[in-house]
């Protein structure tokens, strides 16, 4: 390849890693985490008296949930039983907020705000929107964008590291060179996760901009009539017609079998019933679908009958959906992890964080090749352009400031629970917070010295998750609670804490010894 | 800073004719896709796919833009392809979309 087009895309690849990378570190470390939701629900959830389980016991919740509050009639949602949440009914009216129904074991129906931590939702959000403070739409709009630089990144890092492919990928030279180190490590970890950042990428810009993509295509491809058409008349409840007509709906256990003679290996978990209690009421219904890829992060989809269980719309489920649907949903299912158990589950755990190692190392070897080099003899170290320092402090400050954001807003979780009204508000608040300070801090103090107390603040903040845990455990008067099922949390928790705390030495180190020209040293102080 | 070929200019051009023209292009191929690729416009679904298609090809364009020599002759070429892209689909709406 000709050397002036290695020196292109070598700016190309520096240029898009320098406007991606702080976002996506973000979104990739909070993605990690928004693969254990359920996990990280359990742990945030108080000990609660067991609510009854069970089909019979979900027709008498329906049952006595719609006599005393005829409201919920129209459309309402049955949540089965999981890990972390009792089995429960939500609905919610137009204009007001959503309400759920749990059936006390007496027998009677007890209403409340729907039960469970908002946090897992707000990580998710965290995770699409890298924490802006926009709405969904417009945070995965920009991300969309930072995606498409993403793929230009990717594509120019492979064109870069093409011609010494070979030796640099069986290379890693630990050593005096600490740059060819970490760049070594940053190629390494480029190409064996290489596919997984393909995918990640290209359904970013898929997710963000779809809207966009759409209207043009209306336009362009389709025309407004014909589109509107296609649109209208492909959703799951295009086919479906209201019929009044007064009909029994079949009960859950009935209901889930002749669901499972039309899907054999689907596994319902959250049914959201229209019209029930009429000849047209149907349920649109959530599984899992062990077999295959399926088209949600919650599993496969499918709208049948209520009345007599007739499969209406089978898209969004595998064995009944078209070859165009089983393309988009496996490109979904390949971003959202939702396929192959906990073993893919823990697989993209770690790529997520390995992903977030390589944004973080990405600005590190920026910062490093625009270092200018001490020369013996000159008296002394020489300055770094400013532009230098503050990007060692923005990257320092976003990324450690997400790390203990995240992992202090899970600990309050516990901390705030019953306490406050709004805990959804809270837990943005202490996210803001710490994330806000860390950036101040890292600017304020510089990105060498701020670099050893962040990664202090990472380890603290992580290990507060086992340590509230293990508080609620010995001292059952601070009226938090430790979940034998929820271990794996905390234990997650408290190894990455070592691992932050890990790094802190090292850095530490560097900051008292390392090369005086190196933004990593502590500048000396005046005298 | 080095003496390169490329000036600011240069790189400005390339990459908005990477962005919008990538873009177009893609655009008019996913309309081929659509009206001349499997089914055409009868599987319900296919649109959706037919989106999916874009992000690809528009990024690969995007990526491979800065391989030409210059922003005008980036500009020229995807301009050319752009202009027949977007011709040939206009000639198959014109016999295929009835309504």
């Amino acid at each position: 390849m000709h050397a002036s087009t290695l020196r292109t895309y070598k700016t190309v690849h520096t240029w898009t890693g320098i406007v991606a990378g702080l976002a996506l570190f973000i979104a990739f470390y909070a993605g990690a985490l928004t693969m254990f939701k359920q996990p990280l629900q359990r742990w945030l959830s108080p000990p609660a008296a067991s609510a009854p389980a069970g089909s019979t016991q979900a027709d008498a919740l329906i049952a006595r949930t719609l006599a005393e509050h005829p409201a919920a009639q129209p459309d309402f949602t049955l949540h089965l039983q999981n890990q972390a949440l009792p089995q429960h009914i939500t609905w919610q009216r137009r204009g007001s907020a959503p309400q759920a129904a749990t059936l006390a074991p007496d027998g009677g129906v007890h209403l409340g705000p729907p039960p469970g931590s908002p946090l897992p939702d707000w990580i998710d959000v965290v995770h699409r929107t890298a924490g802006l403070p926009l709405s969904l739409d417009w945070g995965a709009g920009i991300l969309g964008v930072v995606s498409a630089a993403y793929v230009l990144a990717i594509v120019s890092g492979i064109v870069v590291l093409w011609p010494t492919l070979v030796q640099d990928f069986f290379a890693l030279r630990v050593g005096r060179n600490r740059k060819r180190m970490w760049l070594d490590a940053h190629n390494v970890i480029g190409i064996v996760s290489l596919p997984f950042h393909l995918i990640m990428a290209i359904s970013g810009v898929v997710f963000g901009l779809h809207d966009i993509i759409y209207e043009t295509q209306k336009v362009a491809v389709y025309g407004e009539a014909r589109f509107e058409r296609i649109w209208n008349g492909s959703g799951p409840f295009s086919g479906v017609r209201p019929d009044p007509a007064p009909a029994a709906a079949l009960p859950l256990a009935a209901l889930v079998e002749r669901v499972q003679m039309q899907v054999p290996d689907f596994m319902p978990h959250t049914l959201r019933f229209r019209g029930w209690g009429t000849r047209g009421a149907v349920a649109w219904i959530t599984g899992e679908q062990a077999c295959c890829m399926p088209r949600t992060a919650n599993g496969s989809l499918v709208l049948v009958s209520a009345v007599d269980g007739r499969m209406l719309y089978g898209e969004y489920v595998a064995g009944h959906r078209s070859g165009w649907m089983a393309g988009v949903s496996s490109f979904f299912a390949l971003h959202f992890g939702a396929y192959g158990g906990s073993t893919v589950r823990w697989g993209y755990f770690f790529l997520g964080l390995a992903g977030a190692f390589l944004f973080y190392s990405g600005n590190l070897l920026w910062i490093e090749s625009r270092r200018k080099i001490e020369r013996p003899g000159s008296g002394g170290p020489v300055l770094q352009r400013r532009a230098t320092a503050w990007m060692a402090a923005g990257t320092v400050g976003v990324c450690l400031g997400c790390v203990a954001g995240l992992s202090l807003s899970i600990a309050a979780g516990k901390w705030l629970h019953g306490q406050v009204a709004d805990l959804g508000a809270w837990h943005r608040g202490v996210y803001y917070a710490v994330f806000l300070a860390s950036v101040g801090w890292a600017f304020a103090r510089g990105g060498a010295r701020a670099g050893v107390h962040l990664l202090w603040l990472s380890a603290l903040a992580c290990w507060a998750i086992p340590g509230t845990s293990l508080a609620g455990w010995l001292l059952p008067a601070t009226g938090w609670w430790a979940h034998g099922d929820a271990l794996a949390v905390d234990a997650v928790a408290l190894l990455g804490g070592l691992g932050f705390a890990a790094m802190a030495r090292a850095t530490a180190r560097r900051v008292a010894q390392g090369p005086r020209d190196s933004v990593w040293r502590a500048p000396a102080r005046c005298a | 800073m080095a003496k390169t070929a490329d000036s600011g200019l240069s790189w400005l051009g390339k990459s908005l004719a990477g962005l919008l023209l990538g873009y177009g292009l893609a655009i008019a191929l996913s309309g081929l896709f659509a009206w001349l690729g499997p089914g055409g416009m009868v599987p319900p679904n296919k649109y959706q796919f037919t989106m999916w298609l874009v992000v690809p090809v528009w990024l690969g364009v995007f990526s491979a833009v800065f391989l030409f020599r210059s922003a005008l002759r980036a500009w020229g070429w995807l301009g050319l392809a752009n202009g027949l892209a977007f011709a040939a689909l206009w000639l198959v709406r014109q016999q295929l979309d009835q309504r």
